[in-house]
Order: C-alpha cells, then sequence, then structure tokens
C-alpha cells in the first residue's frame, strides 16, 4: 500500500516536473511588457518617424526586407533570401509570403509602393535621404523626377529588384532602418495621411497598434498574422511616454515599468549600487565632440586646432564627470562599428597628460598666442546639464593652456540653427549614426555634406577618399580607405572627439532576450517573460 | 447681469485677436525653426517639409490663412506629433486637465477654506499654530519638491498607490496628482480665509448680528463666511485657471496627458500650431473663468450689484 503511495506521489511529481519543462521549453509564455519611452514618437508611419523611441515602436510593427537580430546585426526579413549582382549595383530579393494584419497579402508591389512614397516630396520624409544610394532617389526627392522612375521594380508578386547608384556594402544593413519598412498599399491610398491613426493602420510585423493616447501610452497587441506568429512570446506591448528620468526610475523601482530606454547619468551611483543587475550599459554607435569652425580665423590654422584637442583630458571626463562607462574618443568612428575594425587614432593618444600639455602650449606659442595675447573665443553648447558640466571642464583644461574660453548656452533650436549657418567658433556636437557603418560618421566630415559639416572641414584628399571607398566592395579595401580618411581627419582636427556614447537601459531581471548591442534597437519578438 | 454677461463677451473678441497676433509672430521671431534639432535635416528635405506645411509662404500671408483656419475651428496640423491635429491633442489633454483640476480645486477649496475658518474662530490657540504653519510650509514647498516626495513616500515606500500613470482617470492614480496640485493652494486659501475671517468677526456688522441673539453658527456662516470669501473667490479666478490649464511639472512627474505639456514643448519644439492653438484656448479660459469670478462677486458682495 505503502509503495503504491510512493508510485502515486512520485508520478505526481514526474507529472508536475513535465508539465514545467514543457511550459519552459514551449515559447509561448504571454505577458505584458510595459515600456517607458523618453519621448512621444512623431507618427507611426515609418516614413515619418524620428528619434530612436519611435524605432523601439514601428521596429516591431512593420517587417523590412531584412530586420534585426537580437544582437542588431541584420537578418532575412521580409526577404527569405537575395542574390547580389557582380557589380554590387543590383540587389534581387525573393520575399517569404506573408500577410498584413488584416490578412491581405504582402507583395513586391507593397515595397515598390513604399520606396516610391518615402522618396516623393509631398510625403515630406525626414530621412529620405538615407535611400539616396538607391539610383533615381536623390532626383525624386529634390522634384526633379516623378517617383514612378525609381529603379525599385516587382519582377512579381514575390521578387523585388533595387538597383544601387554605385556598390553599397552597407545596403543590407540599412535596409533594417525604418526608412525601408514596407507601407500597406491598399490603406495608404484609401486614408490618405490618415492611414497611421490607430484606427487605420494594418502592419506586417509581429505586433499591430490598437490604441494610442497621445503623451499617455502607446498600446500593441501580438499580430496572429505574423509569419513567424509562433515564436512571438509577449501578447502585449505598452510604450509609457515619460521624459522626466527620475520620475522614470521610480516606477521602474515600483515594477510599473519593465524597461526604461534611459536613465539620467547622475544616479549612476545609486543604480550600480542597488540596481546592479537592471542598469545594463553598453557601447552604442555615437560621438560626442566639439566642432571647430575651421573655415574662420583663428581656426584656420591647424596648430590650434591641435593644441586644443590634446588639451582635453578625456579620461577626466568620462570618469570624473560622465561616471557611466563611456569611453573616451581619440577617434571620430566609435569602436564596435561593423566592417570598421579599428579607428584611427589621434598619433598623441597614448603620451602621458603632461606631455600633451606641454606640446599644446608650444603650438599656440608658434600660432604667436602667447600669455599677453592669449587665444580667446566662445564655446556654444546646447542647454543640458551634461553639456554645461563638460564645458565648464573643457574650459578649466584650455585655461591651464593659456586660452581663455567663454561658455555660451542655449536652446537645442537655437544652437543648431547656428551650427547650420557656421555662425560659431567652438561648439557642441553629437552624432548617432542611421545605420552601423563607418562611412555614416566620416561623411560629416567630406566637403559635399554642407551644413552637416559644422567645422566647413575641406580637405580634397580625404574628399578624394571617402569617394573611392564609396565605391569599393572588398570590405578590406574600404576599410582601408575610410581608415586613411579618418586618419587624415584626426590630424587636420577640425572636431574634437570627446567620447562615445553609451546606451543606458534599466531592464527588470524578469525579462529574458534583451541584449544589448552597440545600435541599441531592441526587438521585442525576441523578448520574453523568464 | 444680462448685459454685463453679453458686453464681456464682446470685449473678449478682441482680447483674444491681440493675443492670437502677439503670439505669432513672437513665435516666429523666435531663433531656431520647427526643424532644426540634433539631427539636422539635409537642404531639399527641408525645403519639401516647408513646402508641404506652406511655411515657405510670406509670413503675413500665413497669419492670414491661420486665422482664416481658425474662423474655420481648424488649429491645423502639428508639426511635432504628425499624426495628430492640435485639435486631436487639445481635445485628448483638456479632458484630463478638467478632470484633475476640478478635483484639486474641490480640495483645495473645501479643506482651505474650513481649516482656515476654524483657524480665524481659534485664533492664537494651537490649532491655529499648527495649521498656520503647516500652510506656510505647503506655500514655501514648491510642486518639483513635494511630488516627488508623495511618489517616494506613498508609491515606492508604502507601496500603497501607483507612482505615476494616469490610466484613465482611476482613482488610485488621480490620488497622488490630485494632492500634490491641492496642497499649496489648500495652504494659500486657508491664509487667505483665516486672514479675512479675523478681519470680519471683529467688524460692527457682526457684533450687531450676535447682540441681536442670532445663533453663532448663523452668524459665521451666514453673515461672517460670506463677506470674508471675497479675497478667495477673487485669487479662485487665477488659480482655476493655472490648475485646469495643466500643471508641466505635475503632469511630467505623474505622467498625466493633460494640456500643460503641450504648451511647454510646443514652445520648444517650435511647433507654431500648438503653441497657438494652447494659447487661444488659455485665454479663453481666462476670459471664461474670470467672467464667473465676476458674476459671484455680484452675488457675494452686495455692493457690487450697485455698481
Amino acid at each position: 500500500m505503502r509503495a503504491v503511495n510512493y508510485c502515486k506521489s512520485a508520478l505526481l511529481i514526474v507529472s508536475i516536473v513535465a508539465l514545467m519543462l514543457t511550459t519552459g521549453t514551449n515559447v509561448y509564455a504571454g505577458g505584458t511588457l510595459r515600456i517607458a519611452s523618453m519621448g512621444e514618437p512623431a507618427s507611426l508611419d515609418p516614413h515619418k518617424v524620428s528619434g530612436t523611441w519611435a524605432v523601439h515602436i514601428v521596429g516591431d510593427l512593420f517587417l523590412g526586407l531584412t530586420t534585426d537580430d537580437p544582437y542588431s546585426k541584420a537578418v532575412p526579413g521580409a526577404a527569405k533570401s537575395w542574390t547580389i549582382s557582380s557589380d554590387g549595383k543590383t540587389y534581387t530579393f525573393n520575399l517569404r509570403k506573408s500577410l498584413w494584419s488584416d490578412g491581405t497579402p504582402v507583395t513586391a508591389g507593397d515595397f515598390v509602393f513604399s520606396f516610391r512614397r518615402i522618396l516623393n516630396p509631398e510625403t515630406a520624409a525626414e530621412y529620405a535621404s538615407v535611400l539616396y544610394i538607391i539610383e533615381g532617389a536623390e532626383q525624386i526627392n529634390t522634384g526633379k523626377a516623378s517617383p514612378e522612375t525609381l529603379k525599385v521594380k516587382a519582377i512579381d508578386d514575390h521578387t523585388l529588384e533595387i538597383k544601387l547608384k554605385g556598390p553599397a556594402p552597407y545596403f543590407i544593413d540599412l535596409l533594417n532602418h525604418q526608412t525601408c519598412y514596407p507601407v500597406p498599399r491598399h490603406v495608404v491610398e484609401k486614408y490618405g495621411n490618415a492611414w497611421s491613426k490607430p484606427e487605420h493602420i494594418v502592419s506586417n510585423g509581429p505586433y499591430k497598434v490598437v490604441l494610442w493616447i497621445p503623451n499617455d501610452h502607446i498600446r500593441l497587441v501580438k499580430n496572429e498574422k505574423f509569419y513567424d506568429a509562433v515564436s512571438v512570446s509577449l501578447d502585449e506591448l505598452k510604450f509609457y511616454t515619460q521624459e522626466d528620468r527620475a520620475a522614470v526610475q521610480k516606477r521602474f523601482r515600483a515594477g510599473e515599468i519593465d524597461v526604461a530606454t534611459d536613465f539620467a547619468s547622475e544616479q549612476i551611483n545609486w543604480l550600480r549600487k542597488h540596481l546592479p543587475e537592471e542598469t545594463r550599459i553598453a557601447p552604442y554607435m555615437g560621438v560626442y565632440y566639439y566642432a571647430i569652425n575651421s573655415a574662420k580665423k583663428p581656426f584656420t590654422d591647424q596648430r590650434i586646432r591641435k593644441a586644443l584637442s590634446m588639451a582635453v583630458n578625456r579620461e577626466a571626463i568620462v570618469e570624473k564627470v560622465l561616471k557611466t562607462g563611456e569611453l573616451a574618443a581619440y577617434s571620430f568612428v566609435p569602436p564596435s562599428i561593423s566592417n570598421y575594425p579599428k579607428s584611427a587614432q589621434v598619433q598623441w593618444k597614448d603620451w602621458p597628460y603632461g606631455k600633451k600639455i606641454k606640446e599644446a602650449k608650444k603650438l599656440l606659442k608658434e600660432a604667436g598666442y602667447t600669455k599677453k595675447n592669449p587665444l580667446k573665443f566662445t564655446l556654444r553648447y546646447n542647454t543640458s546639464e551634461n553639456h554645461k558640466r563638460i564645458a565648464v571642464a573643457i574650459a578649466s583644461m584650455w585655461k591651464a593652456i593659456g586660452v581663455k574660453v567663454e561658455l555660451f548656452n542655449s536652446e537645442v533650436k537655437v544652437h543648431y540653427a547656428e551650427l547650420k549657418q557656421a555662425n560659431f567658433q567652438v561648439a557642441r556636437a553629437g552624432w548617432i549614426a542611421d545605420y552601423n557603418d563607418a562611412q555614416n560618421f566620416l561623411y560629416l566630415m567630406e566637403t559635399r555634406t554642407g551644413p552637416f559639416n559644422y567645422s566647413g572641414y575641406s580637405n580634397p584628399e580625404f574628399d578624394n577618399l571617402m569617394q573611392k571607398a564609396e565605391v569599393t566592395l572588398n570590405p578590406k579595401k574600404r576599410y582601408e580607405l575610410m581608415y586613411k580618411a579618418e586618419e587624415l581627419a584626426m590630424r587636420d582636427m577640425p572636431v574634437i572627439p570627446i567620447y562615445h556614447y553609451v546606451s543606458k537601459n534599466l531592464v527588470s531581471t524578469r525579462i529574458k532576450g534583451f541584449e544589448d548591442n552597440p545600435e541599441d534597437k531592441h526587438r521585442w519578438r525576441y523578448v520574453s517573460f523568464k | 447681469m444680462f448685459s454685463l454677461l453679453v458686453r464681456r463677451l464682446l470685449s473678449a473678441v478682441p482680447t483674444i485677436l491681440i493675443v492670437i497676433t502677439i503670439a505669432f509672430f513672437m513665435m516666429r521671431a523666435a531663433p531656431g525653426g520647427p526643424f532644426d534639432k540634433e539631427k539636422l535635416l539635409p537642404p531639399e528635405i527641408e525645403a519639401n517639409i516647408l513646402r508641404v506645411y506652406n511655411l515657405d509662404k510670406p509670413l503675413y500671408q500665413q497669419y492670414v490663412d491661420y486665422l482664416k483656419n481658425i474662423l474655420k475651428g481648424d488649429f491645423g496640423p502639428s508639426y511635432k506629433y504628425r499624426d495628430f491635429t492640435v485639435n486631436d491633442l487639445i481635445a485628448s489633454g483638456i479632458r484630463v486637465s478638467f478632470k484633475l483640476g476640478i478635483y484639486a480645486m474641490l480640495v483645495a477649496v473645501t479643506f482651505g477654506v474650513t481649516a482656515g475658518t476654524i483657524a480665524a474662530l481659534k485664533q492664537n490657540s494651537r490649532f491655529d499654530y499648527v495649521v498656520m504653519g503647516m500652510a506656510m510650509t505647503g506655500i514655501a514647498i514648491p510642486n518639483f519638491v513635494m511630488a516627488p516626495l508623495l511618489t517616494l513616500i506613498f508609491g515606492i515606500y508604502l507601496s500603497w498607490l501607483p507612482v505615476a500613470g494616469w490610466n484613465n482617470g482611476a482613482f488610485e492614480n488621480m490620488l497622488l496628482p490630485v494632492l500634490a496640485l491641492a496642497l499649496p493652494r489648500v495652504a494659500y486659501i486657508a491664509r487667505l480665509t483665516r486672514g479675512s475671517m479675523v478681519e470680519i468677526i471683529h467688524s460692527n456688522f457682526i457684533r450687531t448680528a450676535r447682540a441681536k441673539g442670532l445663533r453663532e453658527k448663523i452668524v459665521i456662516v451666514r453673515h461672517a463666511l460670506k463677506a470674508s470669501l471675497l479675497p478667495v473667490v477673487s485669487y479662485l479666478g487665477p488659480a482655476t485657471t493655472y490648475v485646469i490649464t495643466g500643471s508641466v511639472v505635475i503632469e511630467s512627474i505623474f505622467d498625466v496627458p493633460g494640456i500643460g505639456r503641450y504648451f511647454i514643448h510646443g514652445a520648444l519644439n517650435r511647433d507654431y500650431p500648438v503653441v497657438m492653438g494652447v494659447v487661444i484656448f488659455f485665454c479663453i479660459i481666462i476670459v471664461t473663468v474670470n467672467l464667473i469670478v465676476d458674476l459671484i462677486y455680484g452675488f457675494l458682495d452686495p455692493k457690487m450689484k450697485v455698481e
């Protein structure tokens, strides 16, 4: 009798364990993930969004030809596979059979329609220029040609051909950018600009929108029509808009949100102590720098620019001022950029700081600036606590080499309006890459870039190298060309790189599948509750 | 009364027009435009956007067009929130701000007037000192200190209430923001009531009422309180406007989707239509609330009726 009882209990335990195992291995676990966004998305229309927080949302609504894996590497998305012609200019995509969330099939025609739409000047898409690599795109977007002339063609419902202006090794990586997401032709044609309102919107990604209360929250639910819906775990995503980072942190502590996509750097000591596992810091593809207006006197003199750069003690800034693990920058391109194994750093990077100061003083003296006749200029920055702390620190470092700096701050709109008109001497700037490629950083110093090239740097040799790199297919050769270009820029110093950004997230330990990556892109379809 | 109403409404029209004009040109005079940002737009892209929003037209033309659209009740699109019109944003924000504001004012008036009255009647007693001391503290502590403090205590340490979030105006979500918004006003109203009450209960007509042998309750409620509420009512005008039009601080700390945030964000983003829409809307509220206050005044103060 006893033995039977044992048997029964054993059986019970075994079945419970088995049950636990099956639920454990089964992908479907469900649940609602609550995410705090740092801002309200400009739109849910992928052609109109801007801002990283918006991409966190639309990135799971729409599926481009390629999409991101948890580590932000491009993997097949709406396209199952593709072939690239030998000249690297023609891409042919084989689309998988998939459906929009209303059951309509996704076709190559939807992609043709979408690319034409984003490039149509009437759409007024802010990011359209990212696609200028496609043949005919620039002419269309500047109103010189009609959208029908774009070299994106549907061969049949499931085959799409895209012709590029020149070979672009980063094109596959670019395709998971939101500008390349398809929009549902049948819905856009029916509702016009109102198509992206929650009541009309239809999507082809793992989630669909059900509700958007402005400045409150956006609610997404799993799209059962998604081709890979079985592997999507979370049933529901709620994105809350809250700019007050202190308040977000409190909500996170109270368990009201599961993921916060930023936190205030001044909280880092507290966070490291109390939420060490939840605090996630990782290198991010962005650079914080000071642009020197090298087209204006006295900054036309390379010695002055070099002296200013040398005197910036970057280690002190990242360790004493920022403290959130940012990386001291001696190159413009950050580390961990694809196909760019090592950035070209300034030659004097490893000198002791004392030697740098000495050399900086010497350079200034050679340029004609002494104690009696000190170099004086204004450093502009946009209003923010961190920008101010950094500017104050750097001004005092410059003071040590006999430079007198006046600090001037203005709100962000004014700051960038002045930068655009080159109305500054030295100014704070920052750049977050659109896609993971060194070219997206270095082009900022090309002559043809125009107003984005804040420092007005113009070196024919640099331009030449960059243009060669653009048409080079071999990744190694392309890297060498861009490396040489960066080396030149780091010699001429039109910009002072200060630090490379890090991404900062608070992630609940209850979830898994949220991987830190250099683009800080997180597709929620890979995330689930433990 | 009716003629007062008509006169006031008529005089509101030029007021609003002047406000529109000043706000319109001031916004445009501010340096930086809606599309200047950290990630600058290429010139050809900016040109496309300006054309779509008619921002490439001469300024006077834009002004005339704007006035025409307003007459039609169309406040235009938001440059920043491209899926919404200004009408959408105001409509969704005002419902929330109004609810929050009205509750906060109710709490403020109820507790403020009661505490002030009792303090005045028990002048220089322990109760008086405690209430007035608390009131001074309430006035002195700014919102941006009080609100995070409340969330820390009730949301995190005690875990009684949600830290933030609106949740469609659920009671537990509203409690803290209402409290944070009401507290400084409770304090201010209590002080005002006490001050004027102390003055009134020492005046001749109260002495007369008592001499006639009226019951103390009637003396206080019907005679003294009515008269001493006048300064409170005149304070209510601006206070209600402020509370209804939303407090940016409270809204961003408690993540309340009210209208106040649009005002500040609109200005910072140079989202001209949003700023204009909100300014006009606020202007209408101020005019209306002032009118209501004047009507209440007439009811409370017999002297006003003669004029």
